[in-house]
């Protein structure tokens, strides 16, 4: 059988939450009561920023959008990442989404969750949900502390579509027999380059798309 | 007005095939959601299906005497004990078609065991409806078809969908001698009794394939479900000519040695039509004045209305069916006697083959209720079901050619057949050869996991079922030397069918003509009502 893999977005598409509740909850557990209020506060000014952002260029929005976790120590990130998989994002998880990962594991793909979000905080559901590899985000950390910088290439649009490429070479799986699912149109790269393409809980038009291009549709809520 | 004499002779006429005559009505033909009225030529045989025959006074009486008096088996309330697991099977929404008037059938039987089990002590009761691959269906269907008294005491936990892709809810049994994989869904399979409730609305259906395919796998289905298995079947409307039922037999021996199965089959007449649409089960010289009136009226309307608005109209007509048997019992002792009085109502006497045969499509299949007749659901009606309602002897000649009156549109469901989609436009452009659709892509959309996913969780039909609905068009596509749809509106349908298409069925009839010499016979099929010709050479 020819080797696969099936790529998944994870915020919107496994989880309801998407990268700005992961920093909220960074944000509410920074160890002091200042911490805490300075960077609610600051997240919370920033929010017309971030809508406006993410609206013209979600590679702007997620440079901009990281620049928040500067000054954040390496360790209690990561600390921070494991608390947070129970206390967000497990509930968050789609009723559904597990049955989806098993029914294309079964299939004998290989399970890969690509996202824009940061691999310190995708880590534990990926090994919660049976995941194979993580293509994510990476910080960068200067002596244990985060420099708000993430490390080129930033995984969104079309970076997506190229990373999941060349994990592909890198494994010897058939891109074309591949699966991708998301729920955003900003996702329209990554489900383009793969030979099995599915919306999941779609935004408009991302639903529009797979109509047009009789991509299957799965609602996992 | 038509003269006196020809009334006469048209009423004189009783028996299902009627000779095109000069003075003869033109024909009320199936075209989708949609009606053709025809004049034929001159010669044409027009096929019409028995008149409903009576149904049983006390269907409740029926049911319960044959519970008491069953085939090859002890009555159902001398099988039953406190505290057993008893699960009670039922044929999903693909039959009766239309679904029929309410209480169905299946709530009629299922009222009169349901209390038998009560009365009995047994109480770990689940009632499962047996889907195979079909798409699930939707609770509200579900309620329709047991009523609400059930539907609430026993849903959801107790009266679900099988599921044939739960890793943990198949268990397969030993293989038959031909190594034929049999699967079982596993509640069923670990029942003390296994009670099967189903609707004989063609001869295809019940016995052995039943249980055998209604609760069983892909892995399992493979084993008949395929080009060659259907090539092999002189018409799988007929048990014993088809290597389908051949298969299944063999499958539900294994079962039945395994498990103690209780059939109930219900028959059901042929009256698909009442009131505002009763016309539609009338030959064409028998309609009245007003049965006329009503048909224009009809007509009139369907053409002031979207497609989807008519769907909607056609859908939510249900059919007035009566039953008309009811047999109980061990599996094939049952079923047989089930298979007879199928025959009293549908078989058809007709005297040769023709030349050119044509088909009215209508609105609705075992596979689209409530939902869209697709390009490759058309495709299984012509070529699959309606080609295969024979004895054994299809009614087109061998290189014959096959009329279909239908739009052809290139519509799909995508929440109940999103694979027929890919399969329609991905797969059909490269090849028609049903064997090489097997070989190289059945398992891949088999195993697609968005198709399982959706299979089992929304309501669609599995990855796999598209492939089906082409074979199941194998052995008529084996048989005939042409097809035509007549009044196809475009082209690239009938043209990734295989077949050719004309703007109305008189320049089909004409094309039909050029391929098989003017003198050609002609037989014009009017189903619905359904029936089967059996055809004597």
């Amino acid at each position: 059988m020819t080797a696969k893999a099936a790529f998944y977005d994870v915020d919107g598409t496994l989880v309801r939450t998407n990268i700005v509740h992961t920093y909220a909850y960074y944000a509410m557990n920074r160890g002091s009561l200042s911490g805490i209020a300075g960077r609610t506060l600051a997240a919370a000014a920033q929010v017309p920023l971030y809508a406006a952002l993410d609206l013209v260029n979600r590679k702007w929005f997620n440079e901009y959008f990281y620049r928040a976790y500067a000054g954040l120590s390496e360790d209690r990130l990561v600390v921070l990442g494991q608390e947070m998989l129970e206390d967000v994002l497990k509930p968050a998880v789609f009723p559904k989404a597990q049955d989806l990962i098993d029914e294309a594991r079964r299939a004998g793909c290989r399970i890969v969750f690509i996202t824009g979000a940061l691999d310190f905080t995708v880590a534990p559901l990926a090994e919660l949900l049976g995941a194979d590899d993580v293509i994510a985000n990476k910080m960068q950390f200067v002596g244990g502390i985060a420099t708000g910088k993430v490390i080129p290439p930033i995984i969104e649009g079309a970076n997506k579509a190229h990373a999941i490429r060349d994990y592909c070479v890198k494994h010897a799986l058939a891109l074309d027999q591949s699966f991708a699912y998301s729920d955003s149109f900003s996702d329209y790269a990554m489900l383009a380059m793969v030979g099995r393409p599915t919306a999941v809980n779609p935004d408009v038009r991302l639903r529009s798309i797979a109509r047009a291009y009789h991509w299957p549709v799965l609602d996992l809520r | 007005m038509r003269p006196l004499k020809t009334l006469k002779r048209l009423y004189d006429e009783t028996n299902q095939v009627v000779v095109t005559e000069k003075g003869s009505p033109p024909r009320v033909i199936f075209s989708g959601e949609d009606f053709l009225l025809e004049d034929l030529p001159l010669g044409t045989r027009v096929v019409f299906a028995r008149s409903p025959l009576q149904g049983v006074p006390n269907p409740k009486a029926a049911i319960r005497w044959a519970l008491n008096h069953p085939e090859g088996m002890e009555p159902l309330h001398a099988l039953l004990r406190p505290g057993m697991k008893v699960t009670i099977a039922l044929d999903d929404i693909s039959l009766p078609l239309p679904p029929m008037v309410t209480p169905d059938a299946r709530q009629t039987v299922l009222e009169i065991v349901l209390e038998l089990l009560a009365d009995s002590g047994v109480d770990d009761v689940h009632l499962i409806v047996a889907t195979a691959l079909h798409r699930r269906m939707t609770d509200a269907e579900m309620k329709r078809m047991v009523g609400d008294k059930i539907f609430t005491a026993f849903h959801p936990d107790r009266y679900y969908n099988h599921d044939a892709e739960d890793p943990d809810g198949i268990v397969e049994l030993e293989r038959t001698a031909h190594g034929e994989v049999v699967a079982l869904n596993r509640r069923a399979a670990e029942s003390d009794l296994l009670i099967y409730v189903n609707i004989n609305l063609v001869p295809m259906d019940g016995g052995h394939k039943s249980v055998g395919t209604g609760l069983s796998n892909y892995a399992s289905l493979r084993a008949h479900h395929n080009p060659k298995t259907i090539r092999d079947s002189e018409s799988y409307m007929e048990p014993s000519t088809s290597a389908l039922h051949r298969s299944t037999d063999r499958i539900g021996r294994v079962i039945d040695q395994h498990l103690k199965v209780f059939h109930i089959e219900t028959v059901l007449n042929n009256r698909m039509f009442d009131g505002p649409t009763g016309f539609l089960g009338k030959r064409e010289e028998d309609f009245t004045e007003m049965d006329r009136l009503k048909f224009q009226a009809l007509r009139y309307t369907l053409s002031k209305l979207p497609r989807v608005a008519k769907r909607k109209m056609m859908m939510s007509i249900p059919a007035p069916y009566d039953i008309i048997a009811v047999n109980a019992g061990a599996t094939e002792a049952c079923h047989e006697k089930t298979l007879e009085a199928c025959w009293r109502q549908y078989s058809v006497p007709v005297q040769g083959q023709s030349d050119i045969v044509i088909w009215g499509v209508p609105y609705i299949s075992p596979y689209n209720v409530n939902s869209i007749l697709n390009p490759l659901l058309v495709q299984v009606m012509g070529l699959g079901y309606l080609f295969n309602l024979n004895r054994g002897i299809p009614l087109v000649k061998k290189g014959g050619v096959i009329i279909l009156c239908h739009p052809a549109y290139d519509e799909f469901d995508p929440e109940h057949h999103p694979s027929y989609i890919e399969f329609f436009n991905r797969l059909l452009p490269e090849t028609r050869d049903a064997m090489v659709l097997e070989h190289k892509y059945e398992q891949e959309f088999a195993t697609n996991p968005s198709y399982v996913h959706l299979y089992r969780k929304g309501n669609a039909y599995h990855g796999a079922h598209p492939f089906y609905m082409w074979y199941w068009g194998e052995n008529g596509r084996q048989h005939v030397g042409k097809v035509i749809v007549a009044g196809a509106e475009n082209n690239h349908v009938p043209e990734l069918l295989g077949w050719e298409r004309t703007d109305t069925l008189a320049e089909a009839i004409d094309l039909a003509r050029g391929a098989t010499g003017r003198s050609a016979s002609i037989t014009l099929v009017k189903s619905a009502p359904i029936l089967q010709t059996d055809v004597r050479l």
